[in-house]
């Protein structure tokens, strides 16, 4: 239980995905403006990374890998479908955001209102991709893979939540003209990843 | 009167364009400067960082997007009236994900070490706002040849903005051009390289001083 948790901590904060592999940047950038907007489209990633992750791994056990049809038939044991990976990992995905899109503009329309056009982009969110592929890459055991879905999600909505709180105080200072927008949100993007930096020493 | 208009623009239709027209040539041009997927549209900035470490995966990740992008364009657009409209992202990503996974084992039969450097971030080409941008905002409602143009234009104005930062980040973070120690060679052994631009912070922030640069020659202001 406590590796579990241990591992939460450490793709959240250690292994940020924004920080540390630069994964759903395009959002994180894009809808980073208000807070309340960051916290809705944070939560949504939260709950579409810790359900995909271990969705995903059972795929990838079950079908994907080199014998594992051989559940079915010994016939199928040397039968290896990696090369669907990416087809599979990305279906499953798009499908599930589908679901999320439907839940949230049957409960929460103003929600819905305001997320927009970025709730399909979960679908080609890099941080959830990444993650499933993340997971295949370092071997987990399916508690595993679930913890570091959850943790990778509650990794982006920290700094999305940050992030969009310091855009929001950014109105009221003066910037130059080139640099507004985008090119003052790298920068702080940068400096927040410096701070971050100071969670790689820490060993649990 | 209603007619003279029918008329009138049936003659529109028929006159062939040319090749290379004017249109044309904005279509192509406008992405590398004016309108620029990362810099000016915001997209595809996921997985432009992550390979900029050193130059020459940089190299092999933007040929890899270019060859997705106008293929998945040239197919999308072709087949664009009989893709149904709701289940369309769907169409799009299977398109997109077919060809990457193509890159994906060319790279793993042909250059198995850079496919090891390179690891994930191949698969997440398909990820790459850019390209699901494109199809959906161009792809989906031009003909091919204009859809890819659009293509060609969008991923080189990709490409050469993850170039100059992996030049960069090479540059100051290994002292190297392409694996070759550029101080060395010029007698400058004491050169200090910076570990900041190996890390991620230092993409970031040469990314936004990119950006600042290219903006203020241009002159886009985002509010």
């Amino acid at each position: 239980m406590t590796e579990l948790f241990n591992l939460v901590i450490k793709s959240a904060f250690m292994d940020n995905m924004i920080f540390a592999y630069f994964l759903g940047m395009c959002s994180f950038l894009a809808v980073s403006k208000k807070v309340s907007t960051a916290n809705g489209l944070g939560l949504a990633v939260i709950f579409v990374l810790s359900c995909t992750a271990p969705l995903n791994w059972l795929i990838q056990k079950n079908i994907l890998d080199e014998g594992a049809l051989s559940w079915i038939s010994s016939d199928f044991a040397t039968i290896d479908l990696t090369f669907l990976q990416l087809l599979m990992f990305i279906a499953v995905i798009a499908s599930f955001v589908q679901l999320v899109e439907m839940i949230i503009e049957k409960f929460s329309p103003a929600l819905y209102g305001s997320l927009g056009i970025f709730l399909p982009l979960i679908a080609v969110n890099c941080s959830i991709l990444g993650g499933s592929l993340f997971m295949v890459q370092r071997d987990f055991n399916i508690q595993e893979a679930t913890a570091f879905g959850f943790g990778s999600g509650l990794g982006f909505w920290l700094a999305i939540v940050a992030l969009a709180a310091i855009r929001e105080k950014l109105k009221y200072s003066h910037v130059p003209n080139g640099l507004k927008g985008l090119g003052i949100t790298m920068l702080l993007t940068g400096l927040m990843g410096l701070a971050f930096k100071t969670f790689i020493g820490m060993t649990l | 009167m209603s007619t003279e208009i029918q008329e009138k623009e049936v003659i529109k239709i028929k006159q062939s364009e040319s090749l290379i027209s004017k249109r044309r040539r904005k279509i192509l041009v406008d992405p590398l400067d004016d309108n620029n997927p990362i810099s000016i549209q915001v997209l595809g900035i996921c997985s432009a960082l992550a390979v900029t470490i050193k130059l020459e995966p940089t190299i092999v990740m933007s040929i890899s997007v270019v060859f997705v992008m106008i293929f998945s364009s040239l197919i999308t657009s072709m087949i664009r009236n009989y893709i149904p409209v709701r289940v369309r992202i769907i169409v799009q990503l299977a398109i997109i994900a077919t060809l990457v996974t193509l890159v994906s084992e060319f790279l793993k039969a042909f250059n198995y070490e850079m496919f090891k450097v390179l690891g994930a971030f191949v698969g997440l080409i398909i990820t790459n706002c850019i390209i699901l941008g494109r199809l959906e905002a161009y792809a989906m409602g031009n003909k091919p040849y204009d859809s890819v143009l659009d293509a060609l234009g969008s991923s080189v104005g990709y490409a050469w903005i993850i170039l100059v930062v992996a030049f960069f980040r090479e540059l100051l973070g290994s002292g190297s051009i392409l694996g070759w120690k550029v101080f060395e060679a010029i007698g400058w052994d004491t050169f200090p390289t910076n570990g900041l631009f190996v890390d991620s912070i230092g993409a970031f922030i040469i990314l936004g001083l990119l950006i600042w640069a290219q903006r203020t020659r241009n002159g886009y202001i985002e509010n």
